[in-house]
């Protein structure tokens, strides 16, 4: 049983929540950018949270499913279709052996999710999936897909899902659950919460006040390690040379040429820029899902409304995927 | 341990505990004891650490230590920190630390930069070598890429400046000097110090169950070899 990748999109690798330990040797977490539509895709087709899925950037691939699969799509708004028809995110939908679905343009969002029930059967690499191209680990040879590749995956596993999609299926060649669940709203240019970064008393007056008023574009030059801004320079006074130390998902850094970058997924470990501000963790997904080209302003909270957004979130999300494990396991 | 230590935090689910100012193998030791007493005795909601030349880095589950949402996380982390500091008594290292000895082929086809480097510091190249394998490092930290050693130790007079254009690709091995830092680039990646050497040994390797070979608190010498032994080497690591 396996995936067949006919086209390979722009960017489209496999991805889980990432190496978690091995930061002390230098190796990246990497990992799905929108980890929360990666756990969302899974849980709706019943998959653990540890599984792994596909990560589809911008303009998306064309995939043949050589056996019967249960699937679903969360995340951006890539314009899924089977035979033309449109496939609705955020909702199981079981295809039978032979099944293309298409993805096209972006519509919403910057980056999709795709689950499959019974998920890949990859070797992990200390411990996850995740692709991280740089130094060719985990996912299928430690590389995006190819058009050609054939991602080997299991079946379906028997429970609630399978035999409700399987009674509705009758002759077509796939169909959808009867329920689903709400995607979250995408912004276009969003609103992004941070806290002071360790070094933001480094920066002079001006470049903070620049912080927090302006808008800065996604430049073309982003990428899973991290997002370029480009608005208005935020300089030191005088440039400084820091010791490397750790750095995290969201971490705001600012390079001699004032220009910050916001570390995503497969940033380094360490790095020695000042950084200026730090992305909360409520608002990563929100981040990942940024395109190039749009923009976003920064708006500062304190770490105490930083963590109560986070526990509220993750609140939230453990509900819904209760929720879905009742509607999926029998 | 004698000076304090100052706790802040980097995001929401990161805690930092800063040891000195500046580099420094009392600071070093210090941060290993830490390391080595997690090592032994990991604390529940803490998920990694990641220690660099001053620092020590905790991530954290926020959720943990909200107690179910009813206490703010950060004091919770703080209180556990400061517990495991008061447990950890002695900052001299509990083990003695590994000594690795590295082959390195100073060849000019391995070290295209050492007669800049030489000339820099208005030594020969011989010179540049037996200073470079003359000296003991120590492995303040991995960082930067997977496997990469930020080593400290070097002789300063065979300090020289990065390159003005960073090569595009510098292959795994190749042992370099930037500033009075020298290292040993762990995976292929573009890069700017000046190579007067290289390696046959895999610094990461992926399928290893220790990926990097060099960990923090480590020291080692470098060991000059000949092309012939290079090559042995490399056949061997394959």
């Amino acid at each position: 049983m396996s995936l067949s990748i006919l086209r390979a999109g722009l960017l489209t690798t496999i991805q889980d929540l990432g190496r978690v330990g091995y930061q002390r040797e230098g190796i990246v977490v990497g990992g799905a950018m929108d980890a929360v539509a990666l756990r969302l895709a899974n849980a709706l087709v019943g998959n653990p949270d540890s599984a792994a899925g596909l990560e589809i950037t911008l303009l998306g691939p064309e995939i043949r499913f050589d056996a019967d699969h249960i699937i679903a799509v969360t995340g951006a708004d890539l314009s899924p279709t089977i035979r033309g028809e449109r496939v609705r995110s955020y909702r199981p939908f079981l295809v039978r052996q032979g099944t293309v679905l298409k993805f096209g343009a972006a519509r919403a969002g910057c980056r999709a999710y795709l689950a499959v029930a019974g998920s890949f059967t990859l070797p992990r690499i200390m411990g996850s999936h995740a692709t991280y191209v740089r130094a060719q680990l985990g996912g299928l040879h430690g590389a995006a897909l190819q058009a050609g590749d054939g991602i080997p995956c299991l079946g379906p596993p028997p429970g609630k899902l399978l035999t409700e999609l399987t009674a509705r299926l009758l002759n077509k060649s796939w169909v959808e659950a009867s329920w689903s669940i709400a995607p979250p709203p995408v912004a276009g240019n969003p609103v992004i919460r941070v806290t002071q970064g360790p070094e933001y008393e480094l920066f002079p007056a001006a470049s903070q006040a620049a912080l927090w008023s302006s808008a800065f574009t996604v430049s073309a030059a982003s990428d899973r390690m991290g997002y370029r801004l480009l608005g208005p320079p935020l300089p030191l006074v005088q440039a400084q040379e820091l010791l490397s130390s750790a750095v995290t998902f969201g971490t705001v850094q600012v390079p001699p040429d004032g220009n910050p970058i916001v570390l995503m997924a497969d940033r380094q470990t360490t790095g020695g820029y000042p950084r200026i501000a730090q992305v909360i963790s409520a608002d990563f997904s929100r981040l990942a899902q940024v395109a190039l080209g749009k923009s976003i302003t920064f708006q500062e909270v304190s770490l105490p409304e930083a963590h109560a957004l986070y526990l509220g979130q993750q609140h939230t999300l453990q509900q819904l995927l209760h929720t879905l494990r009742l509607k999926t396991c029998s | 341990m004698s000076n304090p230590i100052q706790l802040y935090p980097l995001g929401d689910a990161a805690i930092v505990l800063k040891f000195g100012d500046t580099i420094a193998l009392p600071t070093h030791h210090a941060i290993r004891a830490v390391c080595a007493h997690l090592d032994e005795h990991p604390v529940p909601g803490l998920v990694e650490y990641v220690p660099a030349f001053t620092t020590l880095t905790l991530y954290y589950d926020p959720w943990h230590f909200s107690a179910h949402g009813r206490l703010d996380p950060y004091a919770g982390v703080t209180a556990a920190v400061r517990q495991l500091l008061a447990h950890i008594q002695n900052a001299a290292p509990r083990h003695a630390p590994r000594l690795l000895k590295i082959p390195v082929c100073y060849a000019p086809e391995f070290g295209p930069d050492l007669e800049v480097v030489a000339s820099h510091s208005h030594l020969l190249a011989e010179e540049v070598i037996a200073r470079h394998s003359g000296a003991e490092y120590v492995v303040y930290m991995i960082g930067f890429a997977p496997g990469f050693p930020y080593l400290g130790g070097m002789d300063a007079r065979i300090a020289a400046p990065r390159k003005d254009q960073p090569r595009t690709l510098v292959p795994a091995g190749a042992v370099g000097i930037a500033g009075t830092q020298t290292g040993i680039y762990s995976i292929p990646t573009p890069g700017g110090w000046q190579l007067i050497g290289r390696t046959p040994l895999r610094l990461f390797d992926p399928h290893r169950a220790q990926p990097s070979l060099l960990q923090a608190g480590d020291q080692l010498r470098f060991v000059p070899i000949t092309e012939r032994e290079f090559g042995q080497h490399q056949r061997h690591e394959s």
